[in-house]
């Protein structure tokens, strides 16, 4: 069984701090991927329209070179290029008619027919390592830290895509392997404000806000998030949100696969926390989780 | 044999008729709860509520709704999806409202208008999805 792994383009360049580390955990854990030597842009949004056949085509793609590695199962840890992959393939599997014509429109591609199974890297850690191994490989437990999982919209919805249908836990469960504690976070399956960021910003920046105040609620000590589009918008923009809106804290936001890295003891340098903001090493040095020279 | 006169334009029935084959949504399930409106994160943008929207388009209106910008601001987060008790897709019916506007060649969002900071800090995701969603 061979696993792809599909990075999608934001982890190359901007979210960096979303791969490396998730590479290297998945390296240490002895699950190993092969990045596909080929893949292009997903869409990063999943075609609505019934006739918008041709924004399909970039994901099947995808697809196609996975299945052309040979690969059964293509992982990826970016959100949205989850979402969009999983729903493509999806259409693919239940639309004979749209698969026929997406098949026909590519004469340069082999057939595919959904052989491929997406899924997301948390999906991996839960089903392939499982939490008690998880557990058990942690030598660097993140104890007393207090996580707010952010799941946000493209890992839950719609439901036939959902990493984690009906009561999603899968973030709880993972942020609980680490050792750390899983909060009660009210705004977990909230939308952070999304691409509206960039069209409609005051309206991006109100979002945000309420995703923030309900971090600041929980008095978590830390948000996770697994979308460079979510860290965009609540961590990187997370001054002018606070800026804009009374009674704001600040709350570090980290990748998921940044504080794997940590609690599995890797090199600091791999979770890459000079691009996340100085609030994340600050909180984890004055815990003690990592060295203040390594940060 | 004299018909009744409709007091719907008949090019708002085409418009709403071309949401109904973009969409694959049937707005007349819709029995105007009001749920999508309660859970939807962006309905303070908009200029009318989800649930009016799809009001206005079960009696063949489609200008209101285009005015509200309900389409333009709906994030496709499918929040509602997961909570209409009808099973309506709603983000489709909004995205088929959105397509009407953008296949007339016109572009809800102008690339010059967007901040340097944000052109050199966002994503790529956060581009692409801009695009897609606002571009014609």
């Amino acid at each position: 069984m061979t696993i792809g792994y599909y990075p999608g383009c934001t982890l190359k360049t901007k979210a960096a701090n979303l791969e490396v580390a998730a590479l290297a955990a998945l390296d240490h854990l002895g699950i190993e991927v092969a990045e596909l030597p080929r893949w292009n842009c997903c869409g990063a949004v999943f075609s609505l329209a019934t006739d918008d056949l041709i924004h399909q085509v970039a994901p099947v793609r995808n697809l196609i070179r996975a299945a052309e590695q040979g690969c059964d199962t293509v992982v990826t840890i970016c959100s949205q290029c989850y979402n969009t992959l999983a729903r493509a393939n999806r259409l693919v599997r239940e639309d004979a008619e749209k698969r026929d014509t997406l098949n026909r429109f590519m004469t340069e591609e082999p057939d595919y027919a959904g052989e491929v199974e997406v899924v997301h890297y948390l999906s991996l850690l839960r089903d392939r390592v499982g939490w008690e191994r998880l557990r058990a490989a942690v030598t660097n437990p993140l104890t007393g830290l207090r996580v707010a999982p952010f799941y946000g919209c493209t890992l839950v919805r719609p439901g036939d895509v959902a990493i984690d249908a009906v009561d999603p836990a899968i973030l709880e469960g993972f942020i609980a392997a680490l050792g750390a504690e899983p909060v009660s976070f009210t705004a977990a399956r909230e939308c952070c404000g999304s691409y509206q960021m960039i069209a409609h910003p005051e309206e991006g920046l109100r979002r945000a806000a309420k995703v923030i105040a309900a971090a600041n609620a929980s008095a978590a000590d830390a948000l996770i998030l697994s979308c460079p589009l979510c860290e965009y918008n609540l961590g990187t923009r997370q001054g002018d949100v606070v800026a804009a809106h009374d009674g704001l804290e600040h709350v570090p936001t980290f990748y998921f696969t940044q504080l794997l890295g940590v609690a599995l003891g890797l090199d600091p340098e791999l979770c890459r926390l000079d691009l996340s903001g100085p609030a994340a090493t600050t909180l984890l040095t004055e815990r003690k989780y990592i060295a203040a020279a390594t940060a | 044999m004299a018909s009744i006169p409709s007091p719907i334009h008949p090019e708002s029935l085409r418009a709403v008729n071309k949401i109904a084959e973009l969409s694959g949504q049937n707005v007349h399930e819709c029995m105007q709860c009001g749920t999508c409106s309660a859970v939807c994160p962006m309905v303070s943008s908009m200029g009318f509520t989800t649930r009016q929207g799809i009001h206005y388009l079960q009696f063949g209106q489609v200008e209101p709704v285009l005015q509200a910008r309900i389409g333009e601001f709906c994030a496709s987060c499918h929040t509602c999806v997961v909570r209409c008790p009808r099973g309506i897709d709603v983000p489709r019916v909004f995205e088929a409202v959105r397509q009407l506007v953008l296949r007339t060649n016109t572009d809800l969002v102008t690339l010059g208008d967007i901040p340097k900071d944000t052109l050199a800090e966002a994503p790529q995701i956060a581009f692409v999805s801009t695009f897609r969603k606002l571009t014609s």
